[in-house]
């Protein structure tokens, strides 16, 4: 069996050798969609195709799997299906099929089979490079939305806030967290607001993460407020038993500001005419 | 071993930790501080440690202690400058360091020793945790 | 590429070695920096518990893969005594080595996957890892 499948294998490098500008031509011809494509594919082919037999002697498809890299890659951008490149690199099955026909011989048709198994993979390859690439801009861009979604503004001097919207999920939550206490780091902010008011719903991890903020800022000397917790969601954290213990709550952002701007030493009279009045802090 | 240096500032003693803390380092720290709050009569002790990548709960427990020997002798120990990622990591990790005031930075450190003087309130604060 | 990493416990000065390896690593794996901290500080615990109830021990480090996913694993082993009651052990706040009783407990908090193999007499066995996330 070996040593049959090793002629059959050599008899296809052998013709992979003694043909090349006709299976090239051949594959160009199946693989391109059409004139325009042709002249920048036939180069690209080509070094596929060199590739290929390098890889078939060595045993080592790194060169090969880097080439097809790209080719799935341009050819994405360009507009083709991972499908259709695919069916280009499984064109030149057909290519060398028309070689082994006109050799006729039982060791080139050997050979063929075990050729076309090596194709199927290389097609294969292209796909799998193709769904990477979309995985990875999916993960980039999930990033950026992750980036975007959480800023971190300045209220006050000193005073630093976090306005939450959208579902909270557990990834989310310690973005905000380590931002946040970042934040306060960097600009030496001694109050923060965390405030959920366009929080539909949050689950017992998001509310233990939201917890861990406030207890891991305390331990860095700043004091963190939460604001606007809908009464839903007060239910829920209730319900699930979650303890908030000392931890300062207020109903809106403005009263968590007012709390904020208070404990900072800086007094707040509301009369008809607002009028901010800063005085020495007392304890 | 290294042994951290104590600087004196007016009353305050201010301890920056600079290196990757060994468990004798920490130990030694903690007896240099209480000689020092004696023999200089301080009435803080600020410990720095924005260096610090990471507090585990031996150092954790260090910190602790300090604050409970100088509340003793009569000075008050804050501890400034934890970064972020230790700070989740101490929370993690279930350490409350109560008893340890804390601020954002140095400076902050001193204001509130100093505000504290100004109130002329207790010189010894009950643990908030 | 230092990913296994032998490390020998045997005083206080090697568990700040393990440290600085463990960070190392952590960053080699891409562990954002929260990340690197709290698997970095459950080395340390657990470095500290085989130096303080075996009188030393070893320590592992590799970079491990699953899927597309990579991460750290660290292995502590020791042949102390042993830990009679494991259940009792990872209890906060029990301790019999006149700790705060978080070393075991608190690096499986730290830790996305905790595994501690022990039986009286025949050391201990604990294996972590990290995932990147």
């Amino acid at each position: 069996m070996t040593v049959h499948a090793d002629a059959g294998r050599r008899r296809i490098e052998e013709l992979l050798r003694d043909h090349e500008e006709r299976i090239l031509k051949r594959w160009l011809e199946s693989a391109s969609g059409g004139p325009a494509d042709r002249s920048d594919l036939a180069g690209r082919l080509r070094d596929v195709y060199h590739a290929l037999r390098d890889s078939l002697e060595s045993g080592d498809t790194s060169d090969l799997r880097g080439l097809l890299a790209d080719l799935s890659r341009s050819r994405a951008r360009e507009g083709h299906s991972p499908t259709a490149t695919a069916v280009a690199v499984f064109g030149v099955k057909e290519a060398v099929y028309e070689i082994v026909e006109a050799d006729g011989g039982a060791e080139a048709l050997r050979g063929f089979i075990w050729f076309t198994k090596i194709v199927d993979d290389l097609g294969l390859f292209t796909f799998e490079t193709y769904a990477a690439a979309r995985e990875k801009i999916i993960i980039d861009q999930a990033e950026q939305l992750l980036e975007l979604s959480t800023p971190v503004v300045k209220l006050w001097e000193g005073i630093v806030a976090v306005p939450l919207v959208g579902t909270l999920d557990s990834a989310r939550t310690q973005v905000v967290m380590e931002k946040l206490l970042q934040t306060l780091v960097d600009t030496g902010s001694e109050h923060a607001v965390i405030d959920i008011t366009g929080v539909p719903a949050v689950d017992t991890q998001v509310a233990q993460h939201l917890l861990k903020t406030v207890v891991a800022a305390r331990l860095m000397g700043a004091e963190c407020v939460i604001s606007g917790i809908r009464p839903q969601i007060a239910h829920t954290i209730v319900t699930l038993g979650i303890e908030f213990g000392d931890i300062v709550t207020k109903a809106s952002l403005a009263d968590a500001l007012a709390h904020a701007l208070r404990r900072s030493g800086v007094e707040i009279d509301s009369g008809r005419r607002t009028r901010i009045a800063v005085r020495a802090e007392e304890v | 071993m290294d042994r951290v240096p104590v600087l004196k500032l007016g009353d305050i003693l201010i301890v920056s930790i600079q290196i990757d803390l060994q468990d004798q380092s920490v130990l030694a720290l903690q007896e240099d501080l209480a000689d020092r709050v004696v023999a200089t009569g301080a009435r803080g002790v600020i410990i720095d440690i924005t260096a610090v990548e990471i507090v585990d709960s031996f150092i954790g427990r260090m910190l602790a202690t300090i604050a409970s020997i100088s509340r003793m002798l009569d000075a008050e120990t804050i501890v400034v400058g934890m970064r972020p990622a230790v700070a989740i990591t101490l929370v993690e990790l279930g350490l409350s360091l109560g008893g340890v005031r804390t601020a954002l930075n140095l400076e902050k450190g001193v204001a509130l020793l100093d505000q504290r003087d100004r109130r002329g309130g207790p010189r010894t604060t009950a643990a908030t945790r | 590429m230092t990913s296994p990493a032998e490390l020998p416990i045997t005083g206080n000065g090697d568990v700040v070695l393990v440290r600085q390896q463990v960070r190392a690593t952590a960053v080699e794996v891409g562990l954002s920096l929260v990340d690197q901290t709290k698997v970095v500080t459950a080395a340390s615990e657990l470095a500290r518990n085989a130096l303080v109830y075996a009188g030393g021990g070893r320590a592992r480090i590799e970079i491990v893969h699953n899927g597309a996913r990579s991460g750290l694993r660290l292995t502590f082993s020791d042949d102390g005594p042993g830990i009679p009651d494991i259940e009792q052990a990872l209890t906060d706040g029990w301790t019999t080595g006149g700790g705060l009783g978080l070393g075991l407990s608190g690096s499986r908090r730290l830790v996305d996957e905790f595994d501690l193999r022990s039986a009286p007499g025949e050391g201990t066995l604990v294996t972590v890892t990290k995932w990147a996330r």
